[in-house]
């Protein structure tokens, strides 16, 4: 993915209300978004200057900042206006923040997803504030004749303290709406020593239409004369449509049609989001969504097995490659069954340093400990949904995407429209978690609207939800550890995979802490669709890797955080290899944190702890788990988590989602699990797939930021693949019992006698 | 299809749906009241809680021809302008992440303390159980339910 663009869009900075669909900008939601509460300082403007595409004040001085990434959760629809607004130098409570629709040409990358939206908007947020505050001060300094350089801003107002003079933002937003934007590059940006806005925790923008249920999410959205579908997919892996009796519904109250829809042309080459479980699905037609619903249940159709197939993907160069789907109906116990043979089998040999084959023959002990984890499904609590409204030559789209930018192409192609006929506006998700990176969803529901030539809602049904997953992989990791008879470590080597890929990362920790070290990979193919799960990889591979250290501590007779921060300081002093992608001060400050805040040093009656840390998403987590065993069952008391993710825009909305990441974490480590029988995904609704309830959740979690003037890094997946690790150890602990296979909570419960 | 005269957030209202037809759908498709959310189908989530005569109830199972001759409420109907206590309690803990479950959260803790004014954490469990949270905002929402009673 290209994503990312390192050089600013210029054209973001500079004023673009002449450009084609500019009047767009006020999207449907204006109205509802922005209509003043009377706690509200300044009402809504008679008029809005445009100062650049982020940017618009009123006459009044009120201020809207456009949120230019989708939100499905993680805040960023508060976060980074706060970055705007703090450059941009206003008060916060004369702020209205709306959402944008997806516009290229006017905002850099509206993707939301590998905890990025921070870390990428931080400076081009930034930059647009401060290039918008500049502006403001050029038409000061030209109406009142000052230089610019004596002329300061403070909370939305402009001041000449020489000459006495003064004006809101407001008074100057016209003139400074004409003048020429400064080149992004020479602006100044504030000392972090001065922020006032970023570091100070803002509520959510969103926080009274949610507690009042107002119509936020494509799946509540509905105009004249529009359609309801539903859709039946096949009901296996490596299964497809055969044939279907079209009659068996349209007779039906309230059904109006019903037809095969085929999300790709032949010569689409797909790109890496273009994940679609099923290519070819039945839509229903009807007047109410619970029609459709009724007519799912009633459609005859004949499904066949698929055989062996290809499909074309975008090469880089531009020409597509072709991907094999193979075919079959597989099982999870025949997964289980060869991911058992991978490992006896030599992978690929992602690392190597030193000699790990020979410390292993002179090693006087070998700890080796195999991990393994099952599929999982995202479970969004918003099924998969999208309103489209496609006639002849024109598309718009409303739906939960976490990536609109990778379904224009699919779009485009597959309605047969140029993209500039294609809008995209973009919904509050119900959760993303990855899920909705892949927007297979917004294509079915445009082919359902175009074919109907009339706006289409189309909504899955939980079960279509989750049984059509673009699901997190299931995976496997050996760890072997080479001793000597000091308890010296003389080598580790780490040999994972997974179906379809493997969750290795070589180059992060305990490599470059090891002399000799192996990392090995393999993967086996499979016709299950996977993708990019809460952190992903970075989710099973913790989890096995901060096990296994656990493990090897108390074999070495170390306590687990003097192991790891030994480990750290080798790293640090005399690193092995020059590709660690970590940096082993900012690791081990996250252990001595959590150490601090959790009272590691003092143990706590009846209370077991296992702790875990990780760096993923550029950013570095330390974990402590505190459990106590109550009706021979455990419960999970309290969670400390110690994050160095550089400064923190929103701190209480930072914690939030770091207490939401322990709670998932905690949630799929007991509980996740999907399985397949010939092709058939198991479990389908919420009866029989195990969430994490009220009742499970830790009686308290603690999240304490390291507090450093670093440029801000993820956050919304680093909490969550440690938790994996610390429960597990904070379960042996009370239990006596190393659990290497998730989920958890199955074999609890085959444990008669838990250690009290 | 037919005739039901229902009465939501203290208003008469007509519907011409079949008999079958979940007030769920009845309330997003027909009346407009999307804050009523639609999670599973199968009254395992919560999403989609509204109040039956002041009881919390899964309104994806209740069909509408049950719904006659009682109290509706939903999440648009428990206070007027948005400053019930547990919905100032919610914004307080600034509790929501995605928000989609939020309104069935609200309406379990609604329907508890108007039964049980000083829940305990056992009682707010018990009562909340149903309604999962996939972002997890569970410790906030309790948080949060607290609160409210403390200010109810």
């Amino acid at each position: 993915m290209t994503l990312i663009d390192k050089k600013f869009n210029r054209r973001s900075f500079l004023k673009v209300s002449t450009l084609a669909g500019g009047g767009m900008m006020l999207s449907f939601s204006w109205l509802a978004g922005c209509r003043p509460t009377p706690e509200q300082v300044l009402t809504m403007p008679k008029e809005w200057f445009e100062i650049n595409s982020y940017i618009k004040i009123g006459e009044n001085g009120a201020v809207t900042l456009f949120n230019p990434n989708p939100e499905f959760g993680s805040n960023v629809k508060t976060s980074l206006p706060m970055i705007l607004a703090e450059e941009l130098d206003v008060d916060w409570k004369n702020v209205f923040v709306e959402q944008a629709d997806f516009y290229p040409e006017r905002f850099d990358r509206q993707f939301t997803g590998g905890s990025q939206g921070i870390r990428s908007g931080w400076k081009p947020l930034r930059t647009a504030g401060a290039t918008a505050r500049q502006l403001l001060v050029n038409a000061a300094s030209q109406t009142w004749n000052v230089p610019v350089g004596e002329i300061t801003t403070n909370a939305g107002i402009v001041e000449h303290k020489g000459s006495g003079k003064k004006a809101g933002y407001g008074e100057l937003a016209s003139l400074a709406g004409t003048l020429e934007a400064p080149d992004p590059e020479t602006v100044k940006l504030k000392d972090i020593s001065d922020f006032k806005i970023i570091g100070n925790s803002k509520k959510n923008v969103d926080g009274t239409k949610i507690v009042t249920g107002k119509p936020m999410f494509a799946m509540d959205h509905k105009v004249e004369g529009m359609k309801y579908a539903a859709i039946v997919h096949p009901p296996a892996f490596g299964m497809k449509i055969k044939s279907f009796d079209k009659s068996s519904v349209t007779s039906m109250p309230g059904i109006q049609d019903a037809f095969e829809v085929k999300i790709f042309k032949d010569d689409y080459g797909r790109n890496f989001f273009d994940t679609t479980t099923f290519p070819e699905i039945i839509a229903i037609v009807g007047y109410s969504t619970w029609e459709v619903l009724q007519a799912k249940k009633n459609l005859k159709v004949e499904w066949e097995k698929a055989p062996d197939s290809t499909f074309p993907m975008a090469g880089r160069g531009g020409q597509n490659m072709d991907i094999k789907v193979p075919g079959g109906l597989e099982n999870s116990a025949s997964h289980k069954e060869k991911m058992a043979e991978y490992i006896t089998k030599p992978g690929n040999v992602q690392r190597k340093d030193g000699d790990p084959e020979s410390a292993f023959k002179s090693a006087s002990r070998v700890l080796e400990r195999t991990y393994t984890a099952p599929f999982l499904a995202h479970n969004t609590m918003e099924p998969m949904n999208c309103f489209a409204d496609v006639n002849i030559d024109r598309a718009v789209i409303y739906g939960p995407t976490q990536a609109p930018e990778s379904i224009m192409n699919t779009l485009s192609s597959s309605l047969g429209l140029p993209k500039e006929n294609i809008q995209i506006n973009l919904a509050r998700m119900g959760g993303g978690f990855g899920r909705r990176a892949y927007s297979h969803h917004m294509t079915e529901a445009a082919l359902i609207s175009q074919k109907m030539q009339a706006p289409v809602k189309m909504v899955y049904t939980r079960e279509d939800d989750m049984s059509a997953g673009v699901y997190r992989p299931t995976y496997s990791a050996t760890y072997r550890a080479a001793l000597d008879d000091d308890n010296n470590l003389l080598a580790l080597h780490v040999k994972a995979g997974g179906i379809p890929e493997s969750p290795l990362h070589a180059n992060r920790f305990p490599a470059g802490a090891i002399d000799n070290y192996l990392a090995e990979s393999w993967q086996i193919e499979s016709n299950i669709t996977i993708g990019a799960f809460r952190a992903p990889r970075s989710n099973f591979i913790a989890g096995a890797e901060q096990s296994f250290l656990d493990e090897l501590a108390e074999e070495m007779g170390k306590d687990p955080i003097d192991f790891r921060l030994e480990l750290l300081k080798r790293a640090e002093t005399n690193p092995v290899g020059k590709d660690n992608d970590y940096d082993p001060k900012r690791y081990a400050g996250v252990l001595e944190l959590v150490r601090e805040k959790s009272n590691w040093d003092s143990a706590k009656a009846d209370i077991h702890r296992g702790v875990s840390a990780y760096f993923c998403h550029n950013s570095y987590v330390a974990e402590v788990v505190e459990i106590t065993i109550k009706d021979n069952q455990p419960v999970v008391e309290n969670v400390f988590a110690a994050v160095d993710c550089g400064i923190v825009v929103n701190p209480d909305a930072a914690a939030n989602m770091g207490e939401g990441a322990i709670v998932d974490g905690i949630g799929n480590a007991f509980y996740g699990e999907m399985a397949f029988e010939n092709g058939v995904p198991t479990k389908s609704n919420f009866d029989t797939y195990r969430m994490i309830r009220h009742k499970e959740a830790p009686k308290k979690i603690e999240v304490h930021f390291v507090q450093n003037n670093e440029s801000p890094t993820g956050l919304g997946e680093p909490l969550f693949p440690p938790v994996f690790a610390a429960l597990g150890n904070s379960l042996y602990k009370a239990t006596g019992k190393r659990l290497y296979d998730q989920p958890f909570q199955p074999q609890l419960i085959d444990m008669k006698n838990l250690r009290m | 299809m037919a005739q039901y005269n229902l009465t939501i957030n203290g208003k008469s209202l007509n519907v011409d749906v079949d008999p079958s037809t979940p007030m769920l759908w009845v309330l997003r498709d027909h009346l407009d009241l999307v804050g009523t959310k639609f999670g599973c189908g199968i009254a395992q989530c919560g999403a989609c809680t509204i109040h039956l005569d002041g009881n919390a109830v899964r309104s994806c199972q209740l069909p509408v021809s049950a719904a006659e001759n009682a109290e509706i409420t939903t999440i648009e109907g428990i206070s007027e302008k948005g400053d019930h206590p547990v919905q100032k309690a919610w914004l307080e803990h600034d509790v929501p992440q995605c928000g989609y479950c939020q309104a069935g959260q609200i309406m379990s803790a609604t329907a508890l303390l108007k039964s049980n004014p000083s829940p305990s954490d056992e009682d707010i469990d018990n009562a909340m159980n149903g309604n999962i949270c996939r972002c997890g905002t569970y410790t906030r929402i309790k948080a949060a339910i607290k609160t409210a009673a403390k200010s109810a």
